[in-house]
């Protein structure tokens, strides 16, 4: 005689109870858990942001260390000076310019009559003010995305990339000190005209003494991964030009 | 092993040598290539899946007279799938910077076939305790294997162990790099987590002849 597992009716009705049952209990550890997770998310934003600032916890040669998460609203509040939102020439002060999705920006300007609102922070270290400016871009596998800190005359004060799914050992390694760090120093222009970063293969500068040539060392067996740190820069930076070129004058 | 009856700690024991999911029976090839540039990846990636294996193996030993024969690796699947996400969830919500870590490698265990080739071979067919010693088992010997090519290739071709220059600095040329050692980037590639499997096979065969396969 045939089990019962093996009726069709039986697997039929299986599969709908085995989806609600899944399903229900997914769906409730997710609802559960959202504030949470919107929480934590928040906070790596702030860290992010104090990061590329050069608001952290690194010491020596060690790993990245962030403000721990405990401290870091107090810390934000006291270094983020002022947060704005950029829209064309209209420029509006926004307490949680921090919270904008770059990445829903983007897939909104595309339609023509939306006017792009791009967030700025601006901090202040060691009675400097800095601009730091958030970009998204694309890596090999998925997207990337990072802040650049600028003072007034565009020199990179520091830097801090992550991404979403990059080659461990080989892409994966933008997120570490030995590559952000090179960027300090390095100015995103030349004379008058805007170069960006450029993440350059066989750069035989590998320890980055030359801080006005526009070019860091590239991570060997990353090609794609840095050539969309360059694409970020150059994308993302250039839209906030106009504004950091009127503070200037 | 007071603890365990001896036919119940050849579970355990087995897989980690003689019967090796990843050197004898070469399952999970496709993760032990693709992670393992690492030795840190290695290891957290190997501790998932004994965790994920080992939870699964017993839930689906549990459903074992219940799960109906046509659609048996969907219901494998899908218990996976509910498992990774929840353990994705509560990392995200209680530990945020390991998550972050992990990112990948979550995603990854779905695809592990050690997972489903125990599911299949061994939960359908045995109570809950010997499928969860069989899943840790399992887990283990495929994690053994993932952090001894780590090791390898994290040595030779970044010179750093865990992260830490032990064989000195290749920019600033200390260390073994004075005396004009390079580190291998080949290493880092996946082909080479490839030659390291088939060296470590190699090895264990001319230790064990048993192992050898007569064709």
């Amino acid at each position: 005689m045939a089990k019962i597992t093996d009726k069709n009716s039986y697997t039929i009705i299986f599969a709908v109870i085995m989806v609600i049952v899944v399903g229900s209990l997914l769906a409730g550890v997710a609802q559960g858990l959202k504030s949470k997770i919107t929480l934590n998310e928040r906070f790596e934003k702030m860290q992010n942001i104090l990061y590329a600032m050069g608001v952290n916890g690194n010491e020596g040669d060690g790993d990245i260390t962030f403000i721990s998460t405990d401290k870091v609203e107090e810390a934000f509040a006291a270094n983020i000076k002022k947060q704005l939102v950029i829209q064309g020439d209209k420029v509006t002060e926004d307490p949680e310019a921090y919270l904008i999705d770059i990445k829903k920006e983007e897939t909104e300007a595309k339609d023509p009559n939306y006017q792009r609102r791009l967030p700025l922070f601006v901090g202040e270290k060691d009675g400097e003010t800095l601009y730091v400016i958030p970009m998204r871009g694309k890596g090999l596998w998925d997207a990337i995305w990072g802040f650049v800190a600028l003072d007034k005359s565009f020199v990179v004060k520091g830097v801090f990339f992550d991404h979403a799914g990059e080659t461990p050992g080989l892409g994966a390694e933008i997120k570490q000190r030995y590559f952000m760090d090179d960027f300090t120093g390095e100015n995103i222009m030349d004379g008058d005209a805007f170069k960006g970063i450029t993440v350059a293969k066989g750069n035989n500068d590998p320890i980055n003494e030359n801080k006005t040539d526009n070019k860091v060392d590239a991570i060997a067996g990353a090609t794609i991964t840095g050539d969309g740190v360059t694409a970020m820069i150059k994308k993302d930076i250039r839209m906030y030009l106009p504004y950091l070129k009127s503070l200037n004058q | 092993m007071g603890l365990l009856s001896k036919k119940d700690s050849r579970l355990i024991l087995d897989p980690l040598a003689d019967n090796n999911p990843i050197t004898i029976q070469v399952l999970g090839i496709c993760s032990a290539l693709a992670i393992t540039a690492q030795l840190k990846a290695s290891i957290v990636m190997a501790i998932s899946v004994v965790f994920v294996l080992g939870i699964g193996n017993v839930v689906i030993s549990l459903m074992r007279n219940i799960i109906p024969s046509k659609i048996r690796i969907i219901v494998q699947l899908v218990v996976v799938a509910a498992l990774v996400i929840i353990v994705d969830q509560v990392l995200k919500a209680f530990a945020y910077e390991l998550s972050k870590q992990l990112s990948v490698f979550i995603g990854l265990i779905i695809t592990n076939c050690i997972i489903m080739g125990r599911f299949e071979a061994f939960a359908l067919a045995n109570k809950p305790w010997r499928s969860f010693l069989d899943g840790i088992g399992n887990a283990a010997g495929y994690g053994v294997i993932l952090i001894i090519v780590g090791f390898f290739r994290e040595l030779l071709g970044s010179g750093t162990l865990l992260g830490f220059k032990v064989l000195g600095d290749p920019i600033t040329k200390t260390g073994l790099y004075a005396i004009g050692y390079e580190n291998n980037g080949f290493m880092l590639l996946s082909p080479m987590a490839l030659i390291v499997i088939g060296l470590i096979i190699w090895v264990q065969r001319s230790r064990n002849k048993e192992l050898i396969e007569e064709n």
